[in-house]
């Protein structure tokens, strides 16, 4: 991130996030949106500073807290929107729901549900572009809950023994569900559990775009010399619950109101004022563009049609049964 | 008499045993400070104290396998698991471990421990998450599986469950924690290994259980409006399964429907029907129907999804059709 481009861009996509997870709660309150919702609010500075840090042969996948992912890598608002309300314009028509996002277009391989079941996927990922000398890594983005389940362990191991080329992203939000870190994990440093891997490892401050930015870029970096996977540890925080309807009775509002001094996006915003990549004029500017979006977004979602009855049976199966796909 | 809702009757259950008996524990995720996902355990840890209401890391593996190891050595542990989605990443655990060490181990070990878990679709959580695959473990001898519908059975086969030696895998659904019943006062048992006569008829036979009980009920009185008179037997217990009421009423219809919410294919529906054509082929007058899902993963998309589910409708068209009306 050197250029004022590179600022301004960051500063819209964390805002439009904001304003896109403001809106699906919106709509969820309303009944639009239904099952569960995980809002990315809080985090906005890992997804978009992944996204600016990677190339287009690079490869994306992350658990069910996706929407702010999918917005990074390039996946339009509208067509969020129309998956999280079940709509055949969604980017899986419907079927998929917002823990499920996806555009295999992007190189972005979806939003799992199955807490660290994505992991092991990442390494077959990684596997596969190792095998077909293709360009690109994966980075893989899980929470500081999934370092606790088998998943996580075996594909570390993989990818180091492998020498697969993966970014292993852990966004460390202090929390699983209810549960503090320190509650759940026998080491507080993630970083620990890829030392026990002898893995490289570097913990960046998740609030800060640049930061995140610098470590992934690296870890990147890391990743397509060759020199097998990284683990990057981010630190940050879920401003909302942990999904709809969260009775939050395990954090104090204090707690909250001290990351929130430290929101992500009122951070950046004072940092490209006094690096001068940007004057208030232009910030407000972009904020305008962006409520613009959301609001565009919003209507095509509302206006677009429900996925026809024979979606239900469709893509059970492959629909070349017998021959090659 | 009280009238409670199902979640208060299970609620009910545990403390009422773990007052009686210090050697219960139980552990899980989110079941202590949060109070557990559908408040089941809400207070159990306040009153309990952390030792025995367990919040347990994401380590599905490692919580029904610790209530394995807890009750082979002299414990009663109850593992909770937030959805039986979770499950499969305790598969072997549950059957590779619970269902086989005490044959294998010639009867020298014993494993007096439940796993409570809702199954389930219909909320909109997507494929990952709505899944009712109880007859898939079902399959295993040496595991007891049960899924009580009503507030009575849920507290009676709960306080049953935790004072017979077997693990149990105990069955309850996400959308029946606030349906109401009534309970007897007072020390209330229910067998783990007894089909029940739900509601008397004499023109067809329904056999369901857990959340389609309701649906079937329904649909008995509807039919029952258009003059038809439907006998409901509500299974409870799926291992073993008890056939003897369902069998006695075949014998008096000659006419029978199965009703399960899970996949069609190698479930609830198929064993009962096979077992219905060795035991009294000579009194069916029509072929035994199967209601049960449409034979795709749960979509998002709300209308698809409840396209693919059992309804009450379905069930009465398929009385209809065993009654060639
Ligand atoms: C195997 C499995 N167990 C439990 C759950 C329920 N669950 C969903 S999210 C979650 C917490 C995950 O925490 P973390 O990995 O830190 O991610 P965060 O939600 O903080 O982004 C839990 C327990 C699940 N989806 N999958
Ligand atoms: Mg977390």
């Amino acid at each position: 991130m050197k250029s004022k481009q590179d600022f301004l861009s960051g500063y819209r996509h964390m805002v439009a996030i904001r304003r896109l997870e403001e809106k699906s709660a919106e709509l969820y309150q309303q009944g639009k949106i239904g099952g569960f919702l995980h809002l990315y609010i809080g985090q906005e500075a890992v997804a978009v500073g992944m996204a600016a840090a990677i190339t287009k042969h690079d490869h994306v996948i992350t658990a069910y807290r996706d929407h702010g992912v999918a917005y990074s890598v390039g996946m339009p608002a509208k067509i969020i929107l129309a998956e999280m309300l079940g709509k055949a314009t969604g980017c899986s028509g419907g079927k998929g729901g917002s823990m499920h996002l996806v555009d295999p277009k992007l190189n972005f391989w979806g939003g799992h549900a199955i807490v660290g079941s994505h992991l092991p996927l990442a390494a077959g990922i990684a596997t596969s572009l190792q095998y077909q000398k293709l360009d690109g890594v994966v980075v893989c983005m899980f929470g500081d809950g999934a370092t606790n389940i088998g998943y996580f362990h075996e594909a570390l191991n993989l990818s180091k023994v492998w020498k697969l080329p993966v970014v292993w992203l852990c966004e460390n939000n202090s929390y699983g569900m209810g549960t503090a870190v320190d509650r759940a994990s026998a080491v507080h440093s993630m970083c620990q559990k890829a030392e026990g891997y002898g893995m490289a490892n570097a913990c960046v401050d998740g609030m800060d775009l640049e930061a995140v930015y610098g470590g992934v870029s690296n870890a990147a970096a890391h990743a397509r010399s060759g020199a097998g996977p990284f683990f990057l540890e981010v630190q940050t925080y879920r401003f909302r619950g942990h999904s709809m309807g969260d009775p939050e009775r395990y954090r104090t509002a204090e707690e909250i109101k001290h990351w929130q001094d430290g929101d992500p996006i009122t951070a950046l915003r004072k940092a490209i004022l006094a690096k001068q990549m940007g004057t208030e004029a232009e910030l407000d500017a972009l904020d305008r563009e962006v409520d613009v979006e959301i609001a565009a977004a919003e209507q095509y979602a509302e206006e677009s049609p429900e996925p026809a009855d024979a979606a239900l049976w469709q893509h059970v199966f492959s629909e070349s049964p017998n021959g090659r796909a | 008499m009280a009238t409670l809702t199902v979640r208060e009757a299970l609620s009910q259950a545990l403390w009422e045993e773990m007052e009686a008996n210090s050697k219960i524990i139980l552990l899980g995720e989110e079941i202590g400070v949060w109070g557990g996902t559908y408040a089941v355990t809400r207070g159990f840890h306040d009153h309990f104290g952390a030792e025995r209401v367990r919040d347990t890391p994401i380590s599905e593996s490692a919580i029904v396998g610790a209530a394995i190891g807890a009750a082979m050595t002299g414990l009663r542990p109850v593992a909770e698991l937030m959805t039986i989605n979770f499950a499969f990443s305790a598969f072997d655990m549950i059957v590779n471990q619970a269902a086989k060490l005490h044959y294998m181990f010639n009867g020298q070990v014993n494993l007096p421990l439940i796993i409570r878990t809702p199954s389930g679709g219909g909320r909109q959580l997507g494929a990952t998450h709505s899944q009712t695959p109880d007859a898939i473990f079902a399959h295993f001898p040496g595991l007891r599986v049960v899924a009580p519908a009503t507030p009575r059975d849920s507290k009676g086969m709960l306080k049953q469950a935790l004072r017979q030696n077997d693990p149990v895998l105990f069955i309850e659904n996400a959308t029946l924690y606030q349906q109401r019943g009534d309970v007897p006062d007072g020390d209330v048992t229910v067998p783990l290994d007894k089909s029940v006569l739900a509601r008397a008829g004499k023109d067809v036979t329904l056999v369901t259980y857990s959340k389609m009980y309701y649906a079937t009920m329904k649909a008995a009185e509807q039919l029952a409006a258009e003059g038809i008179q439907a006998e409901v037997i509500d299974l409870r217990c799926l291992r073993p399964l008890d056939m003897e009421p369902v069998v006695e009423s075949v014998k008096k219809t000659n006419r029978a429907v199965v009703v399960e919410e899970g996949w069609m294919s190698y479930g609830v529906g198929a064993e009962v029907s096979a077992r219905l054509q060795s035991e009294c082929f000579d009194f069916l007058d029509a072929p035994v129907k199967r209601v049960a899902q449409a034979e795709v993963p749960l979509p998002y998309n709300q209308r698809l999804e409840q396209m693919a589910l059992p309804d009450q409708e379905k069930i009465v068209r398929a009385a209809k059709e065993v009654l060639y009306v």
